[in-house]
């Protein structure tokens, strides 16, 4: 997994709420065994027209927006299904920091097992950071995961809170399957008395 | 004396394999069930890094979303390309890593979250997970079970457990009983209209109370499939005598003096008395109507009485949303919600596409025709369901009024498969979501229970149940 420290770049803002996972990667799009090439897709039904055109009026079809790294989002994002496809098409389309309210709870784990930060900011926060992203690609936003601060194009800075070991991945890019499994023995103990306390499980 | 907990600190500190400093802990998974559309990139990273399988026993495949129902699907091969890899892929690593799995030519074939409970592989106090959000489903056994990404898919596979933080408890208690042509689709609609699409993120929600209580496994397996809706990643309703009665007998239900110490067990799975609950919703079963949803979201929820409400009868950013539905769903400010005309009804789906919702649709499909011109369709959450439905004589009424009569799978709730509305579509399904596409391109959703959709296939509009019963 790519390492996340800091970034800077453009962001793009999505002011409306309850932005699913069926807006973000249609259905139609998940049939591929693979966990790449989503990024085409990303938005779909909001991004093209039937014939393949683009929708001009879509913020990340604006000249502005279009390598966006930063998504400003309305109110719970991400509800929906569980399909980790959702941020596999933000990543690879370029998006690596998601702000909003709030976060669908799956959503908002897959983001951070695919190097992209959702980060919680309370609405007033969310209000001043949409503004600037509004201000098109001239206004660069920075998000420092070090120093957990968010910091707009005229300077002002806002700090957020992220889980410690969510942190650390992140800024590793470490695979948590391998931390796990270097815990092997607590698992084996665990079964081992589940079998006495739960056999039928 | 220890203080008091709820079901859900009961489930989750059974489970804890190993818990670090932070609070961040590994909660050891009992079940972990399997599809073919979140699974194929998790096996791949298993076999790209050599690991295997670490409870195959426990890990359960079956293929459903893109699953063609036809009746002709037993003799042909899928003709979608992709569809018919993401199948095969399943196949392939359902005998690789030698799990448990019911392919498609199995009569127990059906949806992941149908299956599990059928064949007794969803018990009380479980730790169930899957790559899928509907998991909650298996909650109404008073099992913790959610939805995962299918990089946690592969976490599973690889260790059977889960990095998890535990959430927040929330109860949501609905007192009473319920109206007549009120359901457990018409009580967890009733709920989320209630709490928002977004009230239940980061808790486990906990649904008790008399109405509750009265509901069969079938109600309570639609009342908690739902609880994803709302927010919370899993629902849950403690075990009692139904659930004891529904799952004795079942393939995997434990037997013999396992099925005593299981039982015995399972009696300590309630939440005690002065446990502390961080939210409580409660609704009056008496009070809660057969609803609809009018919009894009399934907090877009109204008594099938009421009217398509203004956007600007709502706050902040839902009034741009409500707005955005309105015009989405070709509906106009103050039309009746009886006034909408239809012409594609499904029933199905993991939240009612069990047996008792096929007998509430046939209670008011019986001896009747559908309406001229109507698409309508009947997709069994099981080839056992369907079986069943059959040996009691429901398929006779559906196909005498005119339905399809399917083959098992997801089908139309997401349209992977072939199932799908066309441009322009209005349906009213039993099906989950109606976000924006989810049945089809520029397809129009509305959610209800199994006899409303049945009542608007016979009218050709949005239907009050009531009026036909």
């Amino acid at each position: 997994m790519e390492k996340f420290e800091k970034i800077t770049g453009v962001a793009a803002p999505m002011p409306l709420v309850n932005i699913d996972t069926d807006m973000i990667i249609p259905k139609v799009h998940l049939k591929s065994i693979k966990r790449t090439g989503f990024g085409k897709n990303l938005f779909d039904e909001m991004r093209f027209n039937r014939d393949g055109t683009e929708i001009e009026d879509f913020v990340l079809n604006k000249p502005q927006y279009r390598s966006a790294e930063i998504l400003i989002a309305g109110d719970n994002f991400g509800c929906g299904s569980s399909r980790e496809h959702a941020p596999w098409a933000i990543a690879d389309f370029g998006i690596k920091c998601i702000i909003s309210t709030s976060f669908a709870d799956i959503f908002y784990n897959n983001s951070f097992k695919n190097g992209i930060l959702p980060i919680v900011m309370p609405q007033e926060v969310v209000d001043v950071l949409m503004s600037d992203a509004e201000k098109g690609s001239n206004a660069r936003m920075t998000i420092d995961l070090i120093g957990q601060v968010v910091t707009t194009s005229d300077g002002q800075e806002f700090p957020f809170e992220v889980d410690a070991h969510k942190k650390h991945c992140l800024l590793e890019g470490l695979d948590d399957i391998g931390l796990t499994m270097a815990k092997k023995a607590a698992i084996e103990t665990f079964e081992a008395s589940m079998q006495q306390a739960r056999p039928w499980v | 004396m220890t203080a008091p907990k709820t079901l859900y600190d009961k489930i989750w500190d059974a489970h804890v394999a190993h818990e670090a400093e932070d609070g961040t802990t590994l909660l050891y998974i009992d079940r972990h069930l399997v599809h073919e559309v979140t699974s194929p990139q998790a096996f791949e990273g298993l076999r790209m890094t050599g690991r295997k399988v670490h409870a195959p026993d426990k890990t359960i495949a079956v293929p459903d979303h893109n699953v063609p129902t036809t009746l002709d699907r037993v003799s042909g091969v899928i003709a979608n390309e992709e569809s018919r890899i993401q199948v095969e892929a399943l196949d392939t690593n359902a005998k690789e890593f030698g799990v448990h799995y019911y392919p498609v030519s199995d009569v127990r074939q059906g949806i992941v979250h149908i299956v599990g409970p059928e064949q007794g592989w969803t018990l009380p106090g479980m730790t169930v997970v899957c790559g899928d959000s509907h998991t909650a489903t298996h909650g109404a056994f008073g099992a913790l079970a959610h939805g995962i990404g299918t990089s946690e898919v592969e976490h599973v596979l690889a260790t059977q457990t889960l990095i998890q933080r535990k959430g927040k408890n929330m109860k949501v208690e609905i007192t009473g009983k319920l109206k007549p042509g009120v359901t457990a689709k018409d009580i967890t609609l009733a709920v989320i209209g209630e709490t928002g699409t977004g009230g239940g993120t980061g808790y486990v929600i906990e649904y008790t109370g008399e109405a509750i209580r009265n509901l069969s496994m079938e109600g309570r397996m639609t009342v908690c499939n739902m609880a994803i809706e709302g927010g919370a990643r899993a629902g849950l309703i403690a075990p009692d005598e139904t659930t004891y009665a529904y799952v004795k007998g079942r393939p995997h239900a434990p037997k013999g003096e396992q099925w005593d110490a299981a039982l015995a067990w399972w009696k300590t799975l309630f939440t005690d008395e002065g446990a502390v609950f961080d939210k409580v919703v409660t609704l009056k079963g008496e009070d809660i109507q057969p609803v609809v949803t009018w919009g894009t979201s399934p907090e877009d929820v109204l008594p099938i009485t009421g009217v398509v409400p203004a956007p600007e009868s709502f706050e902040g950013g839902k009034v741009e949303a409500v707005r955005r539905s309105i015009a989405y769903m070709g509906l106009e400010v103050g039309q009746k919600l009886t006034d909408i005309e239809i012409d594609t009804v499904f029933i199905g789906s993991c939240t009612n596409g069990r047996i008792e919702d096929l007998r509430a649709a046939a209670e008011i499909l019986k001896g009747k025709k559908i309406k001229e011109g109507m698409r309508a369709m009947i997709v069994p959450g099981s080839g056992l369901v369907r079986a069943q439905a059959e040996e009691e004589g429901l398929a006779q009424i559906f196909k005498d009024a005119g339905f399809e009569w399917r083959m098992a799978g997801c089908s139309m709730c997401l349209a992977m498969n072939p199932d799908q509305l066309a441009e322009g579509e209005r349906c009213a399904s039993t099906s989950n979501r109606n976000f924006e596409g989810r049945q089809g391109y520029k397809g129009r959703t509305h959610l209800v229970s199994p006899g409303m959709a049945a009542a608007a296939a016979l009218t050709g509009r949005l239907t009050d149940v009531r009026d036909l019963m």
